[in-house]
């Protein structure tokens, strides 16, 4: 690892589908090259040929009969929503 | 003699069972206390006392008919995290406020089967990001033992809770230390199942390859009660263990002959504060002579863990919380399209915590980032794992401190993200291999505030930190020792 580059945080805050106001980024800014700085360390190491985990204790293969059981009735799980019609999540017009 | 709401679950099981007392009775108990010392604690954000009532009349009528159950009548807190049916679920998040769950988690269910009575929400570090429960959206939670300290978090509500006598016992969750650190610091037992060993359903989630559910209590016997109640397999969670689930507490004795101890060199460090190493070294002494051979370990990539776990921990959570987008539930603030009501939504609902790490997350894992943060992390993780591997060849456990120091002030370290993220230090490694641990009191610093002692096991072997946790807690006093919010409240009642 090389020495980390400037963060782009309103970028990176855009991908995330965060707004953040101009204090928050300036407040962040330094606090998140230190942090990544910090990490710049496992560059110390020679991973070369050591597999990823992913999970900690791998379990594979988990199946289960493919029948139809019960579950959360749509009411249930409608019962949060912010703005609904006819069952349905209202979200502001995407096509014209 | 002591009030009800300061019994273990254990006397309180026993009480019910000669007939002494009711689980109405306990419950009204533990609301007493709420009611007297939750403003100054601030350990939960809601209870529901008309339920929980409900519930525990439901319990007393069920014992007079003659049903016997492993927790019958017994209030259990839940952080604000799970998912209990008809209750509010906000993760201490302002973006959840309002959310009442549809369904119970796994472990609520469970818990339910065994007869428990479910008590109030906990108060949390927001999306259980943080280690002193300031990253609450609501409150502070304030240490019992100290009013002007933190109770560590993200687990400081089901902690101080224990401590103060407000609950008999609660359940937390563990991503990098969450239950076992504010345990530490709040003078309970917590302990961090194995990876896998309970079922995350209904659980929030915030890194899903390193998340636990466990319990917080006042001794370890009542630890190992709850495990079993909350243990196994569980067909919603597809990570979840399809292991045998012992009767824990029925393993519980005898001393520690024929066990071997390891105390690695990397976690007694410049750093560690003084009085905590001293107490810790008199605990692993203890066990000494409770008949535990100690041998030297090496953990050699230690100091790699906490880097490897704001990589991982951050990617899986900006992945995670995505869902909190203003479309299905929680808090909606209106855009011009989608993509501008998820931006607002998520810039009004998330705190400063929870933003830093959704968006180192994100970086991390953005394109031209992702191999030389994200993989290599997860290569690093590898070697930790192997490192504790190597170790358990040599032990049966590992004895280190919980955390660096006893409890800080309020305000001390919010505002230094880096060093509240090293307080970690002892806890992640754990998570990282997927080891259980737990923390059990081991005595207190000259200005009385809890010291833990950190026991890890290998994965499944839950048995054996239980059993040399045990050991130590019948040889000393520590957790019977009350904090002084509790001790004002049995002054008084």
């Amino acid at each position: 690892m090389s020495s980390p580059d400037k963060i782009d945080v309103r970028y990176v805050a855009h991908l995330a589908r965060m707004h953040l106001a101009d204090g928050e980024v300036a407040r962040l800014q330094p606090q998140l090259e230190q942090i990544v700085g910090y990490v710049q360390q496992l560059g110390e190491l020679n991973v070369e040929g050591i597999e990823p985990t992913a999970h900690a204790i791998p379990v594979q293969n988990v199946f289960r009969a493919d029948e139809v059981r019960p579950c959360l009735d749509h009411d249930a799980a409608m019962q949060n929503a912010p703005l609904a019609r006819e069952g349905q999540f209202i979200v502001p017009k995407i096509i014209e | 003699m002591s009030s009800l709401n300061q019994l273990t679950v254990t006397e309180a099981t026993e009480k019910l069972a000669k007939r002494e007392c009711s689980s109405e009775d306990i419950v009204r108990a533990v609301l007493a206390a709420i009611e007297k010392n939750d403003k100054q604690v601030g350990a939960y954000l809601t209870v529901d006392a008309e339920s929980a009532l409900a519930q525990a009349k439901e319990a007393d009528v069920a014992r007079a008919r003659g049903e016997t159950k492993p927790l019958l009548g017994i209030p259990v807190g839940m952080k604000d995290l799970l998912n209990v049916k008809g209750q509010p679920c906000t993760c201490a998040s302002k973006i959840l406020k309002g959310y009442v769950a549809p369904y119970d988690a796994t472990v609520v269910a469970k818990l339910r089967v065994a007869g428990a009575v479910i008590l109030g929400r906990l108060n949390m570090d927001e999306f259980a990001m943080g280690g002193s429960t300031e990253n609450s959206a609501y409150q502070p939670t304030k240490n019992p033992w100290d009013l002007s300290r933190v109770p560590g978090g993200s687990s400081g509500g089901s902690a101080a809770a224990v401590a103060a006598d407000e609950a008999l016992a609660t359940l937390g969750s563990d991503t990098g230390g969450s239950i076992r650190q504010p345990a530490g610091f709040c003078g309970c037992v917590g302990l961090k199942p194995t990876y896998g060993r309970v079922s995350r359903y209904g659980l929030t989630a915030f890194a899903s390859s390193l998340d636990q559910i466990g319990p917080l209590t006042k001794t370890v016997k009542d630890s190992a009660l709850l495990l079993s109640a909350i243990s196994g397999r569980d067909a919603m969670d597809s990570t979840s263990l399809d292991a045998p689930v012992p009767d824990y507490a029925a393993q519980l004795g005898g001393d520690l002959k024929g066990l071997r101890l390891g105390l690695p060199k990397e976690y007694f460090i410049e750093g560690l504060d003084a009085e905590v190493e001293q107490k810790v070294r008199a605990a692993v002494a203890k066990c000494r002579e409770l008949g535990a051979e100690i041998v030297d370990i090496s953990l050699p990539h230690s100091k790699f863990a906490v880097a490897v776990y704001y990589i991982i921990a951050t990617a899986e959570a900006s992945a995670n919380l995505a869902r909190f987008d203003g479309v299905r539930y929680g808090l909606r603030v209106d855009g011009e399209d989608p993509i501008d009501q998820y931006g607002k939504t998520r810039a009004a609902g998330f705190g400063q915590e929870v933003k830093r790490r959704i968006i180192l997350g994100t970086y991390v894992l953005s394109s031209g980032y992702h191999d030389a943060y994200y993989l290599r992390g997860q290569k690093v993780r590898t070697l930790i794992r192997r490192d504790f591997e190597a170790a358990f060849q040599h032990c049966d456990a590992i004895l280190t401190p919980v955390a660096p120091s006893a409890a800080y002030k309020l305000g001390e370290q919010i505002n230094d993200p880096l060093k509240m993220y090293l307080g970690d230090i002892f806890t992640i490694p754990v998570n990282l291999a997927g080891n259980c641990a737990i923390n059990v009191p081991c005595g207190f610093t000259q200005e009385k505030l809890p010291v833990g002692l950190h026991i890890i096991g290998p994965a499944l072997r839950e048995d054996v930190i239980l059993k040399v946790g045990h050991a130590y807690e019948q040889v000393t006093d520590w957790h019977k020792q009350k904090a002084a919010v509790s001790g004002q409240l049995s002054a008084i009642s």
